[in-house]
């Protein structure tokens, strides 16, 4: 039964160095917590992207702040903006060039589905050339759709069987 | 916007062939092609039109000969005011016109965007490569006959379109485009009040 003076937390002077636990949820967990995004910004989505990194919205909570200009620190590429056909193998080559484990946003209407341009010079969606995990609405999204969309994908990698898939691999 | 009354004698005076052309605003000329630049070079040295704005082109349609006119549009920074000068390219297949990039440095990229989006070639020009679609796109899309939702072709990277098995696609218009037709009420006119119940699965009902 416990008291007041009873500690509810992981006590290294009890447990030791030993934390019981699946490999599964131990990779999943450190995957979640440092997310760190690709910002392929192209377009003005880019511009609310800023305002989820900076202090009133801080993607830092979520463990995504560090946005990694080079593909090779990156987990998660942030399309943010309007793809054109000219930029589009640009973007699957930068996506190519990220290690796995790898995850996409595709935020807002344009990079979603080519939003209003509907025109001959627009992808019409990101999804053509490489794999989302999470679309995003909005045009742009507001910072909080951007942080929603983090935890939808946090919540996907939460039940991904990593473990075994990194032993298969 | 004041205009610059005396402009239109003197041009005249300098360049016979020189002919009013119709504006709302500023004096504006239409120039044989073979002219076009030493009458820019006149405006800008004698007459103090300093400053170059743009150069575009227009094309007045697969129907009409001359099909593609250049215009230029120059501003004086001392009295501030501009004007406009016009010369329609004389072949219609293969438009050119000499280029006025030996005259001010900044037409080398408005007139890189006019061979890019119309196809119109600037003889003379140091370095014409399309500047906004990419080197091999087959296809000039300012020009009338060009749908605006694109036509196939293939992306610029050949390793990327092998891998994505995507390329360039006309764009779905899905119902569109969405313009609202002038004239009629709000309620019919915007593109809400139009059936939009097609896309590039479902034909449009007849």
């Amino acid at each position: 039964m416990a008291n007041a003076t009873t500690e509810l937390t992981y006590n290294s002077k009890i447990e030791g160095d030993i934390v019981p636990t699946t490999i599964d949820s131990a990779i999943n967990w450190l995957r979640n917590n440092s997310m760190w995004p690709m910002p392929m910004g192209l377009a003005c989505c880019a511009i609310e992207l800023m305002a989820a990194a900076s202090s009133r919205y801080d993607i830092a909570r979520f463990g995504a702040e560090v946005m990694r200009f080079s593909p090779r620190q990156s987990d998660c590429m942030i399309v943010a903006g309007t793809v054109t056909y000219k930029m589009a193998p640009i973007v699957r080559r930068i996506y190519d060039q990220m290690a796995a484990p790898k995850w996409v946003i595709a935020m807002g209407a344009c990079a979603s589905s080519g939003g209003m341009y509907r025109s001959y010079a627009t992808l019409q969606g990101v999804d053509r050339i490489i794999p989302v995990d999470v679309y995003v609405s909005g045009c742009p999204p507001r910072p909080e759709a951007l942080l929603d969309a983090l935890m939808k994908l946090q919540d996907k990698v939460k039940r991904e069987r990593s473990g075994s898939k990194l032993l298969s691999a | 916007m004041t205009t610059d009354v005396d402009i239109t004698n003197a041009v005249r005076q300098q360049f016979p062939s020189a002919a009013p052309r119709a504006s709302l605003d500023c004096p504006a000329f239409n120039i044989p092609a073979g002219e076009a630049i030493a009458l820019l070079r006149h405006l800008r040295d004698a007459q103090g039109y300093d400053f170059l704005m743009d150069v575009t082109g227009i094309d007045w349609s697969a129907e009409k000969s001359p099909r593609f006119t250049v215009v230029w549009h120059l501003y004086s920074s001392a009295k501030h005011v501009y004007v406009r000068v016009a010369a329609d390219c004389a072949s219609d297949g293969e438009p050119a016109m000499p280029t006025a990039t030996g005259l001010w440095a900044g037409a080398d990229w408005h007139e890189r965007e006019a061979y890019d989006m119309l196809g119109i070639k600037f003889t003379g020009h140091p370095d014409l490569r399309r500047i906004l679609m990419w080197e091999g796109y087959p296809y000039f899309p300012l020009r009338k006959e060009f749908p605006l939702a694109g036509l196939p072709t293939e992306l610029d990277d050949p390793e990327i379109s092998e891998e994505t098995k995507t390329g360039v696609i006309s764009a779905p218009m899905a119902g569109g485009p969405f313009v609202a037709t002038p004239g009629e009420p709000m309620s019919d006119a915007e593109p809400r009040a139009k059936d939009e119940a097609w896309n590039e699965q479902n034909e449009k009902p007849e």
